[in-house]
């Protein structure tokens, strides 16, 4: 075993003072040939020959930096910071994130093609852990990745030419990589086409991604890394902007009715690959992937882990739309859930809003009669196989909504158990079992105005039952027949 | 010696040029490279009282196999062909701090010591945060509770204290043999349970002010602390960077990142390994931080071995 320490990047360092000093030599010289003066000539003609120097604006998400107004590439500083914090990731739930600017998802950067970035990666002296950045907007090596590792209490530099325009993905790639991702490492950044994007009246920034904690989704406490449900790719969270909650209610996006509004939507992961997609809302215009091809016309988009996707569309009537990961249990069960507040006058003839509701009466609702000769049941010898039968057809029809023990469902659904209604009128249950009831009705002192359609059940059925609800409860006790049920019809 | 004089008439404590401390790099690599371990101690502090006042308390660790998490490069049966294989490392007998070095220790090594004080340290041997977080060059103050462990300290600084301490830092392979314990067994890490709660340390934010050493359980060897409370320095941190063999050496530096920081592990499970390596291999000699301390080893003669 080697115990000798090592000193390998101090000699790298020297290795690389002494490139830097042949290149100033060479430049000094005037060093050219063919290859090297035609890029120039070529980068300068689109504005990408980089002048003057900007500080880039970093924005926290929702929000977005302004649209660049330059018309040629400049060099940009970008100074981003690595903090590890607790922050909320439900009600009661706590998680400590490993953050690229202070929340998940990172701060958004935002450049223009051809510009020379000087990138500072600060990872904060109260961290424990090193980190690093891997640019997917980067042309080299680890997109950055071994260029920036940083220690607790440092600053590491290195600069990249933005060549490829498009919305990427940054991430920490500092081993296990997954768990850095996982714990919130993530972010978007923007390569602006030359030509600038065209002009949209809002911006935002929203980024899903997916959380594995030791406790399962709900359970409150600060929650630590779950590495086993991870590697599963089981999260108990998914979410988009770092927390359950983190754009709806009060935090909710805000839109006017006729304004255009351009997403940019990124995916960290670490596993989960979204169907992104907004309630009420079509895509005018999609960057699929993030990159040039465009869509038109798109309901529901897939951003990989790891991707993005710049989404169009214009609020054309007011309401709230509603972001989903349409892998839709993620959503209703685990937290991938948006909101745009779109306020403006209706537009009645693009969304009417509920025009009627009226009650829908099929014929032959409850109970679908089948082709052909149904097999005629023999009526019930004794009252107790009139219990027997009754009890099946209760628990078949209706137990759904007076419920197993006839307690009903208050303000809804009137009980049976010790109804007064009921067993006032042995006559009237019998015509309300066959024929349905609408309207007002007080049932033991509660007022009820609901609707109970006609039920198509045979007379044995209707008689069988009401002998059963009779019996249960504390109820009167009746017994009703079959002929009753005829008798009772015929007047109908 | 010759270094530090050097060292003491250079500019260096300030912003010092980059050439000429990349010069002093060089020397002292070559230094280093030439007189083996010690090479630099021996010339920096020969000074220093060679008795400490009270020995430290040592464990005696009687060594074993250590499976280091990354694979080795081993010449394959074809000259040309380089396979990369798990290698297990012999640690040969060695005797290990209970805990880690507090700041009352590393008070009294400084008052012994004035070239490490925080005032007079060379910016060559610790950056700018070097005991930042003590009141003074001889003042712990509140961020510094005396049995708590100390940290802001450089590799130079660790490796003085242990050398004026008649012994030496921990290797990643005794570090990490001893560190492979739980309460009761030696290797504890084929145990996803053990490996869990080493995560769940690394799952809790940093605290300014850490807590006191020997407030966790004893480990299987009799040892403390060494999870869950700070990171520490060994003496060869930044090998996992370099393997001796040339040809691995250009893609070895980026064994540690993303997709390739697993193809050449050996447990992919051990996640806690995975950020103590990441954590050794972001650190330069000079580099302090807030969550890192040290403490100290000694070799051992082999009970019987050969020589």
């Amino acid at each position: 075993m080697n115990t000798r320490p090592n000193f390998s990047r101090a000699h790298a360092r020297v290795i690389a003072w002494f490139g830097t000093l042949a290149l100033l030599v060479a430049s000094a010289t005037g060093c050219s040939d063919g290859s090297s003066s035609d890029k120039p000539t070529a980068l300068a003609a689109h504005g990408m020959n980089a002048s003057g120097t900007v500080e880039a604006e970093l924005t926290d998400a929702p929000n977005v930096p302004p649209p660049i107004t330059r018309r040629n590439a400049a060099h940009v500083t970008v100074k981003l910071e690595v903090k590890e914090v607790v922050k909320r990731l439900a009600d009661g739930v706590d998680y400590t994130f490993w953050t690229f600017g202070g929340s998940v998802p990172g701060k958004f950067i935002r450049i223009r093609e051809g510009d020379e970035v000087e990138f500072h990666l600060r990872n904060h002296p109260d961290n424990k852990m090193p980190h690093n950045i891997d640019l997917h907007a980067v042309t080299g090596p680890g997109g950055g990745a071994a260029s920036s590792f940083t220690a607790p209490g440092h600053d590491s530099q290195f600069s990249f030419k933005a060549l490829n325009r498009g919305l990427y993905v940054y991430h920490c790639a500092t081993a296990p990589v997954g768990m850095h991702i996982a714990n919130g490492m993530y972010g978007l950044i923007l390569v602006e086409p030359a030509e600038g994007m065209p002009k949209v009246d809002r911006e935002y920034y929203v980024m899903q991604g997916d959380f594995y904690t030791k406790g399962k989704n709900g359970e409150p406490g600060l929650q630590p890394f779950d590495m086993e449900k991870a590697v599963r790719e089981q999260p108990d969270y998914v979410v988009f902007n770092g927390a359950v909650g983190s754009i709806t209610g009060d935090n909710a996006l805000k839109a006017k009715v006729g304004e255009s509004v351009r997403l940019y939507v990124g995916n960290g992961g670490p596993n989960l690959v979204s169907s992104f997609h907004i309630i009420g809302e079509i895509f005018d215009k999609v960057h699929v992937e993030g990159g040039s091809l465009t869509n038109d016309n798109v309901q529901t988009t897939l951003i990989p882990s790891g991707g993005s996707s710049i989404v169009e569309f214009r609020c054309d009537a007011p309401g709230t739309l509603i972001l989903v990961d349409h892998s839709i249990f993620r959503t209703f069960n685990k937290g991938s859930l948006g909101m745009i507040k779109v306020e403006g006058a209706d537009e009645k003839l693009v969304y009417s809003g509920k025009q009627s509701d009226v009650v829908y009466q099929p014929e032959g609702a409850a109970i679908q009669s089948v082709d052909g000769e149904a097999p005629v049941q023999a009526p019930a010898a004794s009252r107790a196989e009139r219990l027997q039968r009754g009890e099946r057809v209760y628990k078949n029809v209706c137990a759904a909504c007076h419920q197993q023990g006839g307690q009903g469902i208050p303000g809804a659904f009137p009980p049976l158990a010790g109804s007064d209604f009921l067993n006032a009128d042995k006559t009237r249950a019998i015509k309300v079992v066959s024929n349905g009831l609408e309207g007002r009705i007080v049932v033991n002192g509660q007022e009820y105005n609901s609707q109970m359609p006609s039920l198509s059940l045979s007379d044995e059925d209707v008689a069988n039952a009401l002998t059963y609800v009779f019996g249960q409860w504390g109820n009167a006790g009746h017994e009703v027949k079959a002929a009753e049920v005829a008798s009772v019809r015929g007047k109908h | 010696m010759r270094i530090r004089a050097r060292v003491g008439r250079s500019p260096i404590g300030g912003p010092a040029p980059t050439v000429v401390r990349l010069a002093l790099y060089v020397l002292l690599a070559c230094t280093a490279a030439a007189g083996g371990v010690g090479a630099v101690h021996a010339g920096a502090t020969n000074t220093a009282a060679a008795t400490p006042a009270a020995g430290p308390d040592r464990v005696a660790i009687e060594g074993g196999l250590y499976r280091p998490l990354y694979r080795q490069p081993v010449k394959g049966a074809n000259r040309d062909t380089v396979l990369r294989r798990i290698v297990s490392v012999t640690v040969a007998p060695f005797e290990l701090d209970r805990r880690p070095v507090t700041n009352a220790q590393y008070l009294e090594f400084v008052r012994t010591h004035p070239e490490w004080r925080r005032s007079r340290v060379s910016r060559l041997y610790a950056d700018a945060s070097y005991l930042r977080h003590w009141h003074g060059d001889l003042e712990l103050g509140e961020q510094a509770p005396p049995q708590s462990p100390v940290v802001h300290v450089s590799w130079f600084a660790a490796r003085a204290y242990a050398a004026a301490h008649g012994g030496r830092l921990p290797t990643v392979a005794e570090w990490e043999l001893v560190a492979a314990a739980d309460e009761t067994r030696k290797d504890a890490t084929r145990d996803p349970a053990y490996l869990a709660r080493l995560r769940e340390w690394y799952s809790r934010p940093a605290t300014r002010v850490l807590p006191s050493v020997g407030a966790g359980a004893r480990n299987a060897w009799g040892v403390e602390d060494l999870h869950a409370l700070v990171w520490e320095w060994t003496l060869d941190f930044n090998s996992a960077l370099v393997s001796g063999e040339s040809r691995g050496d250009a893609s070895l530096e980026r064994s540690l990142y993303c997709g390739a920081g697993a193809s050449n592990a050996a447990d992919f499970a051990d996640y806690a390994a995975f950020m103590r390596f990441a954590f050794r291999a972001s650190l330069e000699a000079d580099f302090t931080t807030g969550q890192l301390g040290f403490r100290t080893a000694r070799s051992l003669p082999v009970a019987g071995g050969k020589p």
